[in-house]
């Protein structure tokens, strides 16, 4: 019994560093504290005319899908075709977040890869990120009708993720408006 | 400057080759241990140190492994602007630390509150410590009684030997 028993304490332990190693997932994404709380205000000129502001009341009253990106990001290029494919759905506005970047480098990226989106809010410091909460590129919100944080995604976003998180959290209404 | 050192630059560079391996690695050493952050101005010397202590005890959400004091990555820059401008205006530690955590969550604190789903967290040390006391309390428990057995058995052995000898029947050398 006595000469078992440390194997046996060494072999749980392994066999529990492993279902730690297996179950954790991604370690680097953090839960947000956002979720199913008010989007933080913001106000923010759009990347085409820096005369236009639109902030949070401009947008309420139906869903939108807030998508941080950046000219400078890989990340961001791997996940437009899925952007593109959650825009054109019209089940949803998305609203692109261009944070940390200069304009016509932006613009240059929509021109070259294509502007499915609603609009684009310029976040020129990334002060508004940080309101988000982003530390990564891209990063993903849906916002709802109240204006609550509903979901977020971290990285880029795939079809599954459209299919499993987004479209049942916007019921099967199609979009009335064009939006703003 | 020789035909094959004309032809062949590099060559030419062998002697250097040692010295110029010796400065990189050097300039790695340095690069690594310290980071070209931008020293900051600060309007009191009380300010600096609250900066310090709260910039040393708050993560990097980016590298997760640094605190950001020690990050150079652009969030991490402006998070330290940040909290800089917060303190002078006069925030509290604890209003900058909220202001981070209800952006970045619990993670950001290298120490999280003390709550029901990281009571474990805290409380592992003090149960692994105590395990570990009992299960040598145990062990030397039992040691000892194994010891006082044995030698309670070697005493009632060798005292029964003694009664053996006083018991048998005396030889008398000259019978």
């Amino acid at each position: 019994m006595s000469r078992i028993l440390p194997l046996a304490v060494f072999l749980a332990l392994c066999g529990l560093l492993l279902f730690g190693l297996w179950t954790s997932g991604d370690k680097s994404e953090l839960p947000s504290p956002l979720i199913g709380k008010p989007a933080p205000a913001f106000s923010l000129p759009t990347l085409y005319d820096p005369e236009r502001v639109v902030s949070n009341a401009d947008l309420a009253g139906e869903p939108y899908v807030v998508n941080f990106w950046g000219s400078w990001c890989p990340t961001c290029v791997e996940e437009h075709p899925v952007v593109t494919q959650l825009a054109e759905s019209g089940r949803v506005r998305v609203v692109g977040f261009n944070f940390r970047d200069e304009r016509e480098d932006a613009k240059a990226w929509l021109a070259r890869f294509g502007n499915p989106y609603d609009m684009h809010l310029f976040d020129y410091d990334g002060r508004m990120s940080i309101d988000f909460g982003v530390y990564r590129a891209p990063e993903t919100f849906l916002v709802d009708a109240n204006g609550i944080i509903v979901f977020k995604h971290l990285g880029a976003l795939t079809p599954e993720i459209l299919e499993k998180e987004f479209y049942p959290r916007l019921g099967n209404a199609s979009r009335a408006s064009s939006g703003p | 400057m020789s035909e094959l050192h004309r032809r062949f630059p590099w060559k030419a560079r062998r002697g250097l080759h040692r010295a110029s391996v010796l400065a990189a690695g050097l300039a790695l050493a340095v690069s690594l241990t310290g980071h070209a952050l931008e020293p900051r101005e600060f309007q009191t010397e009380a300010q600096e140190q609250r900066f310090n202590a709260l910039t040393e005890e708050l993560r990097c959400t980016v590298c997760q492994n640094q605190s950001l004091a020690d990050s150079d990555v652009p969030l991490a820059e402006d998070l330290r602007d940040e909290i800089q401008t917060m303190l002078e205006q006069g925030n509290s530690d604890e209003d900058i630390k909220r202001f981070l955590v209800d952006r970045y969550g619990d993670f950001v604190l290298y120490r999280p509150p003390v709550r029901g789903n990281t009571l474990l967290l805290w409380l592992a040390p003090l149960l692994l410590l105590t395990t570990g006391a009992a299960v040598m309390a145990i062990t030397i428990h039992r040691r000892r009684v194994m010891l006082a057995e044995e030698a309670l058995d070697e005493a009632i052995s060798i005292e029964s030997a003694d009664f053996d000898d006083a018991d048998a029947p005396e030889q008398d050398p000259r019978s």
